[in-house]
């Protein structure tokens, strides 16, 4: 029983993102998206608490929307892992429930 | 589907009068309940300021929906968990939340707040079918 | 659009409910009642007055399960049936005794 959980948050601008990981269950997978991406860039305090829960959840980023905001994989934080729409529709299928975090 | 009620959780992390979020979220619910399923409802974050007591709009002109809140009981909503560390965390404690009651067959006025902790509430959330967020 | 009332222009929107709550009267009620083939009697004004004390309370219409539920317990089981309120208010009760009592129309309900 694992939940999708996604985040479309800067986490700049709230607490979305934090919350969702305070809140990921081992097996959970976390997708940022929309402005949600900018979580996952290098270097910055939310890409470390990403990297840190990355022992108990998956961490992925939106590709599109990566790129739409100068995102690649050079400047992704370690470990988090790229899909396009369709590897998000999987996560949605492969997963219990999804959980948006806005 | 089943005959058994599915679970549904909604989730309410915004504070109240800013944004339409907290609204919509109650009309979703009572409308919802309508069908009949297994409701509860989650405040945590800035979700808790929904149902802190003492609310008043008059000055800024908007529905005073606080009151709102109060009438889950009629409509069978009896669980609302909220979050302690998200009490904590704005200085409330469950005294500076509404008396939130429903009835059952036996008894009137049982309380529907359920105050858990962090971890407990990720547990909650992972045993929905589904979960709804605002 | 609104209702002619004493020479009085009172808005109501396309459906007939009043736009301001705080334009309704007992009287303004047996007009509207009129429009809705209804003639008011006690057992009309009890379900009347009870969802004006419900919305002043909640800032709601209770949905009809939450009046027949809530009129069981102050009126006694005989009125809280569903049968009951249709045979006073025919086009659907939440929606007809609303538009009498004043009342938005009701969130996702008959």
């Amino acid at each position: 029983m694992s939940t999708l959980h996604t985040v479309n948050k800067s986490p700049f601008d709230g607490t979305s993102l934090t919350s969702c990981l305070a809140h990921c269950l081992p097996g959970d997978a976390v997708i940022l998206i929309e402005d949600g991406v900018v979580a996952a860039r290098k270097g910055t305090a939310a890409a470390t608490a990403i990297e840190a829960s990355l022992a108990q959840c998956k961490v992925y980023v939106l590709g599109p929307d990566a790129a739409a905001r100068g995102m690649n994989g050079e400047t992704l934080a370690t470990g988090v892992e790229t899909v396009d729409y369709g590897g998000f529709v999987e996560l949605a299928a492969t997963h219990d429930r999804t959980q948006s975090w806005l | 589907m089943s005959d058994e009620a599915r679970k549904f959780l909604y989730v309410n992390r915004k504070a109240p009068h800013g944004s339409i979020y907290a609204l919509e979220s109650l009309e979703v619910v009572l409308i919802g309940a309508a069908f009949e399923q297994d409701v509860s409802l989650a405040f945590l974050d800035d979700g808790v300021f929904q149902i802190v007591k003492g609310q008043d709009t008059k000055g800024i002109a908007t529905k005073n929906f606080s009151n709102t809140y109060r009438a889950l009981g009629d409509y069978d909503v009896r669980k609302l968990y909220v979050e302690q560390e998200s009490l904590d965390e704005r200085g409330l404690t469950v005294d500076d939340l509404m008396e939130l009651t429903h009835d059952t067959d036996d008894e009137d006025d049982l309380t529907s707040i359920i105050v858990v902790n962090r971890s407990e509430m990720a547990k909650i959330m992972s045993e929905q079918d589904v979960i709804l967020s605002f | 659009m609104g209702y002619n009332f004493k020479g009085q222009d009172i808005a109501h929107d396309e459906e007939g409910y009043l736009t301001d709550l705080s334009s309704w009267n007992p009287e303004l009620a047996e007009m509207i009642a009129k429009d809705e083939d209804i003639d008011m009697t006690d057992e009309h004004w009890e379900v009347v007055n009870f969802l004006r004390d419900y919305y002043d309370e909640y800032q709601i219409a209770p949905a009809i399960r939450v009046l027949t539920k809530a009129l069981k317990k102050t009126m006694g089981p005989e009125k809280a049936s569903n049968k009951y309120l249709y045979e006073l208010f025919p086009y659907g009760p939440a929606k007809q005794a609303c538009k009498i009592a004043g009342l938005p129309k009701p969130t996702g309900c008959v």
